[in-house]
């Protein structure tokens, strides 16, 4: 399913106006399915400096049935089979000379790019450089990657993962992530991993098998695709949202196999509720304990600053911000509920990163959830757990589909990908950060917003 | 569970319930019908639950007022619902018993390990009731039906009567007295000198607790919003007793001369439209299933009381009942921590409980030595009963099953409620629920 504009423009009809009056061409973007293979076509591994992380990458995609090409020379023809694919190893730059052999790889291997393509580039963090060249050259893939993806066609990303010493292992999970499907609207981002105890041998097809997920919000939009994308993927889930929101929240969770929990999580005992139910159905001795928690739940109360009344502020910091630190921190209290190697997702927002006229309390509350997610990181780790933020862009729900056409066209087609995000996006981003193997993606914020203009 | 052997009798437990919020007549569900309603009212449970696909031991619920389509509401329900199309259902009716009637038969057979979990349900509409044509034109209407050949049907319809054409509308009111349930219940608030000061304080209170109970949150766990409604129609939070008093006697057409009828339509409960159902099973089902157990039904009795020829109040019977089950566990009436006394009228819960006071009628009507006693009226209906919620017939014993299982858990083990529930045709269902 796409938005009505993307899919005009790729009718018969919608073609030829498109192309006669210069309107953005949008593509349909690749998005996972069940059992479709992680890649289109082959994907060809290049290197830049070092590139110390060249054989595990080949080990992780030939492992998941991929056909590893070796790279093209600098002269290299642009014919041969179309690729999936580039992945650009550039661990291992010492100075912005190094950079040549980038350009030098990816010029040609983007030629051969097929639609719904994937650039990745792997580097060492820049915070940890050796001199102020090395800064410079690592620095460089930042301005590299964001250019890419801006040049890039037919619902092609670029994304690039910073990978420090010692992280290696933690490579494997975003690595599959960004080449497949399932980032189909992540587009112009750069993540940074952290070494962590990363656990193998997950099933491809059913990474959550047997993890119990809390979703809140999950009534409708982004949260309802949240459930299912989490039950799809093996989680039993439990749904929660308010109690008025009940009765969509229990067709929600009957389509899914899950349970409905009907919680205003404002509510001043909501997080003791919470825990106590989750103790009550999912206690860690009886049953298989919690393993993800998404924050989701989230309201717009919009006014220009100087006209927003205290009721505004406040009910939007109390859904968006507070309920996410006070059940969070309850789950961490109480020690029975939430498992070693639990996984938190916290859904942020653009708005959060960019600031929007008249989302002051949003906005605000928004960036504070990524300030939390960062802050409590470190302390996640030490349980092998992980609490990571996802900032959708402009995604296709029911909240949007209330703006007026206008302000919802722009709004939609200001990133890369020309198209406003499904949310599906969202969820698969999620469900992507809550799997075991991806341990080492921690205290990060993840855009899922087609690579937006706004913020960038 | 692959036990061959019968256990001895174990006490059913109650593991939660759900309900739709109850709508005044012919309003928000006027389109909707009985199927409609428990089957919306079951998947509630099941996402609640998570029994998507569960074959639980069996459903029983029924309605008071069915359509003759309708025969297999239950069954029918089922086959709407989530639950695995392989659930056995049957339907029950005992009027305004009905649903602690069906909460009843579960518990038992799970007792008796006949099976291992059941749903318990009731529902009922007004707005969308059965009607029915008079006698005359409906034997016209079969001999129609039967008719082979053109002038035989010609000659059927050519019986037919303009005034046959009205239909029957089900109407609550006794077969064999002509009088409507209310009237009867003005009866006995007359003769036990029922004041109406005493049932609008009833009535407000009623209002009040379920009011307190939605804002703390107690029925988020209890009912799922349908058709657009989130909570009770009827509940009126800022009920008090100057807009009760207000009102106009609406019963009192069979009172002795003079008499005032002291009920109205605040301090009675309206025609109500909705449905219920309680999840119950035995211990280790749900602990199986990872499900809490909010608390057992110990024990249940029914009486009915002749209101015909026998001098007894209509709505009386429950307060035989109870002093039966008392005795058979050894327990007096102030054994408690919680009384549901449902609210049909106000009148009928204080004359209930005057009844139990009364050293005279103790003796006489019901064979004991010293009367009950009086119970503590902070622990009676504390989250709101019937006049607040409204009154869906078949509905009732499930809103009640299951609120006070939640509130029986909320106080910690070994807590006691009791629930009261009169009925028509001078029936009475009553029950004991423990922590
Ligand atoms: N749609 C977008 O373009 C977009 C963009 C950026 C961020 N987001 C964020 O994504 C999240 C989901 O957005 P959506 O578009 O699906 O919105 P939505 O309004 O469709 O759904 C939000 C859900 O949260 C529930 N909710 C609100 N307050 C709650 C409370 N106190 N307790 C429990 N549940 C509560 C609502 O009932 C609703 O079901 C939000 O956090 C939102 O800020 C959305």
């Amino acid at each position: 399913m796409a938005d009505w504009y993307t899919n005009f423009a790729n009718s018969g009809f919608g073609t030829t106006i498109t192309k006669q009056l210069g309107l953005p061409r949008p593509a349909v973007l690749r998005r996972y399915e069940p059992g479709q293979p992680l890649l289109p076509g082959p994907v060809v591994i290049g290197s830049a400096g070092q590139g110390r992380l060249r054989d595990t990458v080949s080990a992780v995609l030939k492992d998941a049935g991929v056909t590893v090409l070796s790279p093209v020379t600098a002269d290299g023809s642009t014919d041969g089979e179309k690729l999936g694919a580039v992945v650009l190893d550039a661990t291992g730059l010492s100075s912005p000379g190094d950079l040549a052999s980038a350009h030098d790889f990816l010029a040609p291997a983007i030629k051969r790019l097929r639609p719904s393509g994937r650039v990745l580039i792997l580097a060492d963090p820049p915070q940890a450089a050796d001199s102020p060249a090395q800064a410079a050259a690592r620095q460089a893939i930042d301005g590299l990657v964001r250019s890419i993806g801006k040049e890039l066609l037919n619902g092609s990303t670029a994304n690039a993962v910073y990978v420090p010493e010692g992280a290696e292992a933690s490579v494997a999970s975003p690595l599959k992530f960004f080449l497949s499907g399932r980032s189909a609207y992540v587009d112009g981002q750069l993540l940074t991993l952290s070494p962590a105890d990363v656990p193998t041998g997950e099933d491809a097809e059913k990474p959550l098998a047997g993890k119990v997920a809390v979703v809140t919000g999950a009534a409708r939009g982004i949260g309802a695709a949240i459930a299912q994308v989490m039950a799809r993927d093996g989680a039993h889930v439990v749904a929660v949202d308010i109690p008025a929101a009940g009765d969509s929240l229990a067709k929600v969770a009957n389509e899914i196999g899950g349970t409905a929990l009907q919680l205003d999580i404002t509510a001043s005992d909501a997080p003791q509720r919470l825990v106590e139910h989750l103790r009550e159905r999912h206690h860690a001795g009886v049953g298989p304990g919690v393993d993800i928690v998404v924050h989701n739940a989230g309201i717009t109360r919009d006014k220009l600053l100087v006209n927003m009344d205290a009721a505004r502020w406040n009910s939007v910091m109390a859904v968006n911000l507070q309920a996410q630190l006070d059940i969070t921190q309850a789950l961490l209290d109480d020690g029975d509920v939430l498992n070693d190697g639990a996984r938190i997702v916290c859904v942020s927002s653009q708005s959060g990163i960019a600031g929007n006229r008249g989302q002051t309390n949003y906005a605000a509350s928004k960036a504070g959830v990524i300030g939390m997610v960062r802050a409590w990181a470190p302390q996640f780790a030490e349980r092998n757990a992980t609490i990571n933020a996802v900032a959708p862009g402009f995604i296709i729900t029911e909240m949007t589909a209330k703006m007026p056409l206008g302000t919802r066209e722009v709004g939609s087609r200001i990133n890369s990908l020309q198209q406003g995000g499904l949310p599906v996006d969202v969820a698969e981003t999620i469900a992507w950060l809550s799997q075991p193997g991806s341990a080492g993606v921690n205290g990060q914020t993840v855009r899922v917003c087609g690579q937006s203009m706004l913020g960038a | 569970m692959a036990s061959n052997s019968k256990p001895a009798t174990r006490k059913a437990a109650i593991v939660g319930g759900n309900r739709i919020p109850f709508a005044r007549s012919n309003s928000t569900y006027g389109q909707a019908s009985n199927q409609d309603m428990l089957t919306a009212t079951i998947d509630g449970l099941v996402a609640r639950f998570g029994l998507q696909g569960e074959q639980v031991g069996e459903v029983v619920a029924g309605a008071v007022l069915k359509h003759a389509r309708d025969f297999n509401l239950t069954r029918e329900s089922v086959l709407g619902s989530r639950l695995d199309a392989s659930t056995p259902a049957y339907d029950v009716q005992q009027a305004c018993g009905t649903g602690l009637e069906a909460a009843i038969l579960v518990a038992n057979k799970i007792a008796l390990g006949q099976i291992e979990s059941g749903i318990a349900g009731g529902v009922d509409t007004t707005s969308d009731a059965p009607l029915a044509v008079g006698d005359d034109l409906r034997r016209i209407l079969i001999s129609l039906n039967s008719a082979k050949t053109l002038q035989d049907r010609l000659k059927a319809i050519a019986r037919i009567r303009p005034g046959m054409i009205a239909p029957e509308i089900p109407r609550n009111a006794e077969p064999r007295t002509g009088l409507a349930m209310g009237e009867h219940a003005q009866l006995t608030a007359h003769e036990w000198e029922i004041g109406r000061e005493e049932q609008d304080e009833l009535t407000v209170r009623s209002h009040q607790n379920m009011a307190a109970a939605y804002e703390r949150g107690f029925f988020d766990d209890l009912v799922t919003p349908f058709l657009g409604l989130t909570r009770d129609q009827n509940l009126r939070p800022d009920s008090s007793l100057e807009k009760l008093a207000k009102l106009k006697p609406v019963f009192g057409r069979a009172l002795p001369d003079g008499a005032e009828g002291t009920m109205t339509a605040g301090n009675s409960t309206p025609l109500t439209d909705g449905a219920s159902a309680v999840l119950l099973a035995s211990d280790e089902w749900a602990a199986e299933q990872g499900l809490p157990v909010l608390a057992h039904l110990v024990d249940a009795q029914t009486a009915a009381v002749d209101y015909v020829h026998g001098g007894e109040g209509l709505l009386m019977a429950p307060v035989y009942a109870v002093p039966k089950m008392l005795a058979r566990n050894g327990l007096t009436l102030q054994d408690f921590d919680f009384y549901e006394i449902h609210e049909a009228f106000a009148s009928t819960v204080l004359a209930t409980m005057k009844a139990w006071e009364d050293p005279a009628y103790c003796k006489e009507k019901l064979g004991l030595d010293a009367p009950l006693g009086s119970i503590d009226r902070s622990k009676l209906n504390v989250y709101g009963s019937s006049l607040a919620a409204g009154h869906p017939f078949a509905a009732t014993g499930g809103r009640i099953v299951a609120s006070l299982a939640k509130t029986l858990h909320q106080a910690g083990p070994g807590k006691r409620g009791l629930i009261s529930i009169c009925a028509a045709g001078g029936q009475g269902v009553v029950a004991i629920l423990e922590s």
